[in-house]
């Protein structure tokens, strides 16, 4: 491939003056120079994927018992495990799931069914783009100001409120988008049956774009499983075993952020292994929520 | 009105038992659109909620020191003298850090995804790249500090120091003692962070160039280098400047991973090898510690200036790209 157009270009720069030539050769080494370059990069960005996954596989796997899973974070110096932390990211992970998700598909279905292309479904859009990548730490700061203050205490509640508005964006937008990709023919056969508009979209709609908006959940539930700054000041953190809704709970991320700040070894190595934990969930539900939406997406 | 009309049409040959079940039917529907329009505005009440409550937290701190707030550097828990410019400072240098860095390798990526990648190993490496945005910040945080900053410390840094050592203006930007960790480490650390975010868009508004105008350009003898150059990014740019926006919007408010190894401290120094703060490493720090009103306020404030800052820098990405849909035609 390479011989046959070096030998076609051969036979084109016979034909012409050498300053033509020259410039060609210059053309050709810029073009190569370019497209190295932009091989280069992308071998730097992968580089770093295989640099963090690795760390994370010599660092925490070796931490990894049984003990991890059955046992509550140690105080400094004593062997322990991580099972309160795991807990408490379970109940307010899935809390902040439970509470934003049905107001995410309700939100996205008023902006796909009732609004679509109206003003405030543009407003609304709008806002939810700057919502999803706005600064999680100041939603933290949020919900301190409104809830914990209010209640005079941190609490896990607190933190499954503020995990439920980073929840709220993500599912707005695949559900708003995946809606807009139901074929209009479905909506109005089923108008054609005499069927009333909430049913439509209920019995219809939502199972034509079901695939989707499941994707939708699952990278929210992804986004929020790492989440930590929101949880500092509303969850805060709990060394003992909690499953007191009202009270601070202490979650897998807040823990790794203290016990690797720590100067103690065996918290640092429980931290280790907690983020080890983390990203693979994490990666795991990434993955999962792609498989669900690829047979859509290829057709 | 006309609803009723015809209701009332329809009733007329209607036995009760069917118009029962129109009405429930009526009930149901205005019930769900009321639901559904209830969640899009609560949508916007969220945001007026964060501006609102985070204007409330900061009035102690801003009725107290006024403009100075934003322009002086002390930052004194004992004294209870506090000022932004530390934290704003480096919020921004470690974003710029981030930009300068991921803006070209994001590019080149999307290059080398749209113009020299074969079809089979695009959707591969573009969803790698992806998950690079999956992994949680307070990762990066883990790994920055007890991976990349003991190497940064005794490989990148004593080689950036001996060679900008003879560089007039250049020398004191990359002096002091090689700490590991600080801004450059800090601004690295984000670049890797938003590289996805900014690959991405730009990978998506190149593969909105009509393939005819490459093709054309192609025809003229075009190499493809002079194809990016030439037709790809001029075509794209709005698109482009917009995926960067996007990127420095999460460089600015990103928090963990900038917290374990900026360094936490509130000066603003020349080299940018010298640890600092940056507004959300600062909050995250200091807030579940500060006693007293105004050491919370200034926090609250701080993540205000945070707010209102990625706010703009969002809100303008958005409506670059949103330019750039229109021109896409769809």
């Amino acid at each position: 491939m390479a011989s046959s157009l070096s030998t076609a270009a051969a036979g084109y720069s016979a034909a012409t003056s050498p300053a033509a030539q020259a410039l060609y050769r210059r053309r050709r080494r810029g073009n190569a120079i370019v497209l190295s370059l932009s091989f280069g990069a992308t071998l730097f960005g992968l580089a770093w994927l295989v640099l963090i996954l690795g760390a994370l596989l010599y660092q925490g796997f070796s931490g990894l018992s049984l003990a991890v899973f059955t046992e509550m974070t140690p105080p400094p110096g004593s062997a322990g495990g991580l099972l309160n932390a795991i807990m408490g990211s379970l109940i307010m992970t899935i809390g902040g799931v439970v509470i934003g998700t049905p107001i995410g598909i309700l939100a996205g279905t008023y902006m796909s069914e009732y609004g679509r292309n109206n003003k405030l479904t543009t407003i609304v859009r709008f806002i939810n783009d700057i919502l999803l990548a706005a600064p999680s730490i100041v939603i933290g700061l949020f919900v301190y100001e409104v809830i914990v203050v209010q209640m005079g205490h941190f609490s896990a509640f607190a933190g499954m409120a503020a995990l439920a508005i980073l929840v709220i964006p993500v599912v707005v937008r695949t559900t708003e988008d995946m809606l807009n990709l139901v074929p209009n023919q479905l909506r109005e056969a089923a108008a054609a049956l005499g069927l009333p508009r909430s049913i439509m979209i209920r019995h219809v709609a939502y199972k034509a774009a079901m695939s989707g908006i499941v994707t939708g959940v699952l990278l929210a539930i992804a986004r929020v499983s790492g989440e930590t700054a929101p949880l500092l000041f509303t969850a805060l953190n709990n060394q003992f075993w909690s499953t007191n809704l009202n009270a601070p709970m202490s979650s897998l991320p807040v823990t790794i952020f203290q016990f690797a700040l720590s100067p103690y070894p065996d918290w640092q190595k429980l931290a280790w292994t907690g983020a080890l934990l983390i990203t693979f969930t994490v990666l795991a539900l990434n993955i999962v929520a792609r498989a669900f939406l690829s047979p859509k997406a290829h057709k | 009105m006309v609803d009723a009309a015809m209701t009332g049409v329809i009733g007329a040959g209607m036995d009760s038992a069917k118009l029962k079940r129109m009405r429930r039917f009526r009930a149901g529907d205005a019930t769900f659109r009321g639901l559904t329009l209830g969640a899009a505005l609560l949508v916007l009440l969220l945001l007026g909620g964060v501006i609102l409550s985070l204007i409330h937290g900061s009035i102690p701190a801003l009725s107290t020191f006024g403009l100075d707030f934003l322009t002086t550097q002390s930052w004194n828990p004992v004294t209870e003298k506090f000022g932004a410019l530390a934290p704003i400072y480096g919020t921004v240098v470690t974003s710029l850090i981030a930009l300068l860095i991921a803006v070209p390798v994001g590019i080149g990526i999307a290059i080398f995804l749209t113009e020299l990648c074969p079809p089979w190993l695009k959707r591969p490496i573009g969803v790698a790249i992806e998950l690079l945005a999956g992994i949680p910040s307070i990762i990066y945080g883990i790994w920055g500090l007890f991976v990349f900053a003991p190497f940064f410390q005794t490989k990148i840094q004593p080689f950036l120091i001996s060679v900008f050592e003879p560089i007039p203006v250049l020398n004191n930007l990359f002096a002091g003692p090689p700490y590991g960790i600080g801004i450059l480490t800090a601004g690295f650390i984000l670049a890797i962070m938003v590289l996805p975010f900014i690959t991405s868009i730009t990978r998506d508004v190149f593969d909105t160039v009509p393939p005819v105008l490459k093709e054309a350009t192609y025809g003229l003898g075009c190499t493809t280098s002079e194809v990016v150059r030439k037709v790809v990014l001029p075509y794209t740019r709005v698109g482009v400047i917009g995926g960067v926006m996007l990127g420095l919007g999460r460089a600015l408010g990103e928090t963990m991973a900038v917290t374990f190894v900026i360094g936490n401290a509130h000066k603003i120094s020349a080299s940018i090898m010298a640890p600092g703060t940056t507004i959300s490493a600062s909050i995250a720090n200091e807030f579940t510690e500060a006693v007293g009103d105004l050491y919370t306020s200034s926090l609250i404030a701080l993540g205000l200036i945070l707010f209102v800052i990625t706010f703009i820098v969002l809100a303008a990405a958005r409506l670059l790209l949103m330019r750039m849909n229109v021109k896409a035609g769809n």
